[in-house]
């Protein structure tokens, strides 16, 4: 191994997390990462340097390597943001272990997500979509479309498919924003013992009431067999019901403002409504709003390119760069409805893809064309470059849309 | 039975299809690429669907072995 091949394959490293300027591109601080190799070196707010993979291959070839880890107690495990701090703390379910206690973990939930599951969950979603678009009609705009359609949609299926009270949403929504937009370790934390302290409230009234959702199903299977214990469930539930509403609801909000922004790609969804799955799948590509998978080395791993990631090393995997690699996608930075936008990496790749990628599908495509029928003339209230937006070492997205029609 | 029929009887399939439900997550990126040959079984796994246990023609089973997030699918040409 020579010093050369290790060196940084760009001259000044770029910070990571960056904020975005343009809601929808890739922060301006990646863009001389751009054409200029696929595997870089990035900054942390601490000051580390880490590995940041901007490539499509070499995502996919890394994100489906045993020897790097996605466990938080793993030594070297980059915390990219202050509020991250204490993350090994905990182990959050799925996302924060490997396999084969992932594998276990993720096996006791896939029934409860697969295609056909979420086929028959579609005309509930269609009646929660469509209860919100009457109520936005007769209060008339202006309204935010995040508070008033993009968080309840996915916030009300989620609550349906766990069996947890959707009458309890402010209390949940606020925690899981500041679990995951707080400043500060100690103030992340209080949101996550808040939820936790919530959602074991629930287990405990389940196990004496059993009601009807997959926490239910969770406690009569698993955690009577003693598969998961009671601890493991509430981190689960946790897991799933941030997971389940912060991801998409951005995705709504976001998705809408992006097509807003291009009236041609606009018009021809709602000229043939048959293009929206499609769409869906470009914008997911294209906005990439879980951006940085984290990850780190348990072992050397030799790149093709030259240079090893070392063990302990941090590897970031941007996903807004990756799926913009003009090797996979032509023309990577336009919206294009119509193309293939076929192996995105934005639910990841590897044993923890999303989970819940289908059902964001079925929820994106809903309340997308539903909102185009019902609204032809939906456009934002303020100026587009005065929509607030997400800093960049969170979930990307809108805090608010104001919009009227 | 049309001429086509027929041919379509004596040639067989041109890929044949493995599935390492072991390795499988239920991502269900097979069914959802492929919904032709692939579906999900009750516990979440891939699964090909009746009469595709011999091989398919469909080109999408190429793209399905693709998506999938854990390369749990293995083609055979036969």
């Amino acid at each position: 191994m020579t010093e050369a091949a290790i060196r940084p394959l760009t001259p000044q490293t770029p910070p990571f997390p960056a904020d975005r300027t343009c809601p929808y591109h890739p922060p301006v601080d990646y863009e001389p990462l751009k054409n200029a190799g696929t595997m870089h070196r990035a900054t942390l707010y601490d000051g580390r340097e880490v590995w940041m993979v901007t490539g499509h291959a070499e995502a996919r070839a890394l994100l489906t390597d045993k020897r790097l880890s996605t466990d938080r107690r793993s030594p070297g495990f980059p915390v990219i943001a202050p509020r991250a701090e204490n993350q090994a703390e905990v182990v959050i379910p799925l996302l924060g272990v490997d396999d084969p206690l992932h594998a276990a973990q993720r096996r006791m939930l896939i029934p409860s997500f697969t295609l056909k599951r979420v086929a028959a969950m579609r005309p509930q979603i269609q009646r929660i979509v469509d209860g919100l678009l009457d109520t936005m009609a007769e209060q008339g705009g202006p309204t935010d479309l995040v508070a008033s359609f993009a968080l309840p949609v996915p916030s009300m299926v989620i609550c349906s498919l766990l069996g947890v009270p959707y009458d309890d949403h402010e209390f949940f929504e606020q925690c899981s924003r500041k679990l995951l937009t707080a400043e500060t370790a100690g103030e992340s934390k209080a949101a996550r013992l808040d939820l936790e302290d919530y959602l074991l409230d629930l287990v405990v009234k389940k196990e004496a009431e059993p009601g009807e959702g997959l926490l239910d199903e969770l406690i009569a299977d698993r955690l009577a067999a003693g598969e998961l214990d009671r601890h493991e469930l509430v981190l689960m539930a946790l897991l799933l019901l941030v997971a389940g509403h912060e991801t998409t609801s951005n995705m709504i909000a976001l998705g809408m403002y992006t097509l807003l922004e291009h009236p041609e790609e606009l018009e021809a969804l709602r000229a043939d409504p048959s293009l929206i799955p499609g769409a869906v799948e470009e914008l997911l590509r294209f906005l990439s709003i879980a951006d940085g998978m984290v990850r780190v080395a348990l072992e050397d791993i030799e790149l093709d390119g030259g240079g090893v990631i070392k063990t302990g090393e941090g590897v970031i995997l941007s996903t807004s760069m990756i799926n913009r690699d003009a090797g996979t996608y032509e023309d990577p930075d336009g919206l294009d409805v119509r193309r293939s936008a076929r192996h995105h990496v934005a639910f990841g790749f590897g044993v923890h893809q999303c989970l819940g990628q289908n059902l964001a599908r079925a929820e994106l495509e809903i309340a997308l064309t539903a909102l185009l029928t019902r609204f032809p003339t939906l456009r934002l209230a303020v100026p587009a470059d005065q929509v607030p937006l997400k800093p960049g070492d969170t979930l990307q997205g809108l805090f608010a849309m104001p919009v009227t029609w | 039975m049309t001429e086509k029929a027929e041919e379509a009887e004596k040639t067989p399939p041109a890929l044949r299809i493995t599935i390492d439900t072991d390795i499988c997550i239920g991502s269900g990126q097979c069914a959802l690429t492929a919904p032709g040959v692939f579906t999900q079984d009750d516990d979440g796994l891939s699964a090909l669907l009746p009469g595709k246990e011999d091989g398919t023609d469909d080109p999408l089973a190429r793209e399905a072995a693709r998506a999938c997030p854990v390369q749990a699918i293995s083609l055979t040409e036969v």
